[in-house]
């Protein structure tokens, strides 16, 4: 049996556009001080230290080496990692292993993106295979707009449901003190007015670009229990890659595709025994780049039929009060710094399992949850948290 | 849960100083194609990928997409290390150690050809304050080769000895890049870089791919007669700041070291490792991880290049393949450092073997001034 490993410790920074007052090292620093605090540990308490984010979003060679005294590398083994908009999953993966490993007790995992530094779409760009991928690429976007236009017309969804998804996210991030965009949106039609960045996407249909850390401690089980009172366990892990040339697969006219969110979900469900993930999992904390993304993922995870995802919606079954919470942070709409969203996924899971959420805390009691990450050409990584083994 | 963690193949490329024939991907499947033979094992067989690559040198975002396809991961699992490779097969081994996963590939690649050196490493620096100062890896390490020199009164033939030592070596190595009859009088006269560093004081500019396979004690035994074991292993980082640290020491490859010989159950390294394969990007550097390694005392590493202890026929032989100054690029080179002590150790390194090789060691760097080092300890 691998070792058991618990998140111990959870902290993060507020989110916003802009961090003038700090540098990426500062603001890491932060997030890794939160996360000591919560788990009322000292930085010597750490064994070692693995940080996710993205050089070229920054502009930054070795951004772990840069910030080495002040992010609590210095001193210690560890290493990043990078896997574009997954890198904060793959870093939770990589302390799973390490700790399951028997290798470390205690590690501090971070995820930390200062987009403020440099262009991300524009390196977004750079992504793609230089002799044929790169003339047709606009970035995140215009990916996420072919999804849109798929999913509407495979689904029957409207534009009213993609509205009603973000305001369900803007309610959300009003109760959350880290959420970075916070508009009070009030109505449907106030998201139908926001401007087209890319038919059938708006504005408002699109996750920001985002100044945040967030740093989580993880334990195995024999310190777990000594260092917390409310350890959460990570009990699985599933990461799901595909080749390059699925990058245009977010959408499927053809319903034909793989999904790698298929893969991924049905190999955690059965390796956790889980049938109907909607009674065995409690809520969800999914990266959705978009309003039309979430609707989609609702049904590549099963959390209903295929053509559902909106009535999901619709029903208010995913909203915090919910029967199925979905993103009670306001999720990745609301908030996306990249290298950190999906560890933000992760911690806020973790806090709803705590019953720390605050504001934003569920209406039902969750015992299990789960997180996702979405990154390079659709690539997946599933977390799943418990309250008790 | 396996006890312990196997590297049953082991791939490279030829290092080249450009490979334009070859795309990122081509490149890695050369080195990933060669285990794959070796084992008889296929691509979809494998539970996970651990690469290693940047995509500043990539000049890509999310270097690794790249490379998808041709390490096993498509509908499969896969992370992307942005230290040096010998970390990447760090995190392999951890997978095999949680007992969650059975059989782990490790490619490193990287095309050092395609991209502008000196700003990539201007870009790993403070943009306020040293950037501007046009600073960059080879004047980082100019500072620290002239105070190690100058703290422990190393001299820049002793440095010099190293090259001819490493590419000399190399003639031996068939993956080497740049085997070459030289003098001590050849390194010291060559062009200075950025002084006390010499042209042929530091590694030159290298295309290639490693690639090995990580498995655990029962699926080794099946895939092969020689499993190399990883007896231990850590990493650590420096500081960042320079002006920070005392440059003349290398705290950080002591406490990796340490952790990794403690591991491995190792008292007296000198005594008990038979080959050394170590990370030296340029000259000095071999010198001072030898004492950062505890191989010696602090400032004593100059006598044991000047005695040939280090050399082919000695106690330690140290490099044997030519080592990273004969040219092995970024990412990949801690990677060929572990695969080249796998050979050794299988008692397969062809005209470059050090006999009896039971115990060896592999090093790896990262960053400016070697600011991460990662230690692995193998044996047979």
């Amino acid at each position: 049996m691998p070792n058991r490993v618990a998140i111990v410790g959870i902290g993060q920074t507020y989110h916003t556009s802009k961090r003038p007052d700090v540098n990426y090292a500062e603001m890491t620093r932060e997030a890794v001080m939160a996360a000591l605090a919560d788990a009322q540990l000292s930085i010597k308490d750490i064994e070692a230290t693995f940080m996710a984010s993205m050089e070229t979003f920054e502009a930054i060679y070795l951004p772990d080496h840069e910030m080495a005294a002040e992010a609590g590398f210095f001193g210690k083994p560890g290493l990043k990692v990078g896997t574009g908009g997954t890198s904060g999953a793959s870093v939770v993966a990589e302390g799973f292993y390490f700790v399951a490993s028997g290798l470390y007790d205690v590690a501090l995992i971070i995820g930390s993106e200062k987009q403020d530094c440099g262009d991300t779409t524009a390196a977004i760009t750079a992504a793609a295979t230089p002799m044929w991928g790169k003339g047709a690429t606009t970035g995140a976007i215009g990916e996420f707009a072919k999804q849109a236009l798929s999913y509407m017309k495979t689904s029957g969804a409207k534009e009213e449901h993609a509205a009603m998804v973000r305001l369900k996210a803007d309610r959300n991030a009003c109760r959350n003190p880290y959420a970075h965009l916070k508009l009070g949106l009030k109505s449907v039609e106030e998201v139908l007015k926001s401007p087209y960045l890319v038919w059938p996407l708006r504005l408002l249909d699109f996750c920001p670009q985002s100044c945040g850390a967030c740093a989580l401690i993880f334990a195995s089980e024999k310190r777990a229990k000594k260092i917390s009172k409310k350890p959460v366990w990570l009990v699985d892990i599933e990461t799901v890659h595909q080749e390059v040339f699925k990058a245009g697969v977010f959408g499927d006219p053809t319903g034909k595709e793989t999904y790698a969110q298929h893969v991924a979900c049905e190999r955690l469900y059965k390796r956790n025994g889980i049938t109907n993930p909607r009674k065995s999992i409690d809520m969800a904390e999914i990266y959705e780049p978009s309003n039309w993304e979430e609707m989609n993922l609702y049904e590549h995870f099963h959390f209903c039929g295929k053509g559902e995802g909106w009535k999901l919606i619709e029903k208010g079954v995913t909203e915090i009060e919910g029967e199925f919470p979905v993103n009670p942070s306001g999720g990745v709409i609301a908030t996306n710094p990249i290298g950190a969203t999906p560890t933000i996924r992760v911690a806020e899971a973790a806090l709803q399992i705590r019953g720390d959420a605050g504001e934003h805390q569920v209406t039902k009691d969750v015992k299990t949850a789960m997180a996702s990450a979405l990154g390079g050409p659709n690539w997946t990584v599933l977390s799943l948290l418990k309250r008790s083994l | 849960m396996s006890e312990r963690a196997a590297i049953v193949a082991v791939g490279q490329t030829k290092y080249h100083p450009n490979r334009a024939d070859a795309s990122e991907e081509e490149l890695a499947y050369e080195a990933v194609k060669q285990v794959l033979e070796a084992t008889g094992l296929a691509l979809s067989d494998f539970d996970a990928a651990v690469s290693c690559s940047q995509d500043f040198w990539d000049g890509r975002t999310i270097s690794n997409m790249n490379i998808q396809h041709v390490v096993g991961a498509h509908l499969s699992d896969e992370d992307k290390v942005c230290e040096d490779g010998i970390n990447a097969i760090y995190a392999g081994m951890a997978r095999i150690l949680s007992g969650h996963h059975e059989l782990v590939i490790v490619v490193a690649h990287t095309k050092e050809s395609q991209a502008e050196k000196s700003l990539i490493e201007n870009a790993a620096f403070d943009p306020a304050l040293l950037r501007q100062l046009g600073l960059d890896f080879v004047s980082a390490a100019a500072m620290q080769a002239r105070r190690y020199m100058y703290k422990y009164g190393i001299t820049p033939e002793q440095c010099a000895k190293v090259v001819v030592k490493n590419r000399g070596n190399a003639k031996k190595n068939p993956f080497a890049q740049a085997p070459l009859d030289i003098t001590v009088e050849d390194v010291l006269s060559s062009k200075i870089l950025s002084s006390p560093i010499r042209l042929l004081d530091a590694k030159p500019i290298s295309d290639g791919a490693c690639a090995m396979i990580i498995t655990t004690e029962d699926r080794a035994k099946k895939l092969t007669k020689k499993p190399v074991w990883i007896l231990g292993t850590s990493n650590c980082y420096e500081t960042h700041y320079l002006g920070d640290r005392d440059l003349a020491e290398c705290e950080a490859l002591g406490k990796a070291a340490r952790k990794a010989y403690s591991m491995a159950g190792i008292r007296n390294p000198m005594k008990e490792i038979d080959v050394a394969e170590i990370s030296e990007e340029y000259s000095y550097q071999e010198l001072m991880w030898m004492e950062g390694l505890g191989f010696c005392g602090k400032g004593e590493a100059g006598k044991l290049i000047d005695s040939g202890v280090t050399g082919m026929g000695g106690k330690l032989p140290v490099n044997p393949s030519g080592g990273v100054i004969s040219g092995n690029p970024i990412c990949v080179a801690g990677m060929a450092r572990v695969a080249e002590a796998v050979l050794q150790l299988r008692g397969e390194a062809g005209d470059h073997q050090v006999k009896n090789a039971r115990v060896a060691l592999a090093h790896g760097i990262t960053g400016a001034c070697a600011q991460h080092h990662g230690v692995m300890i193998l044996g047979r």
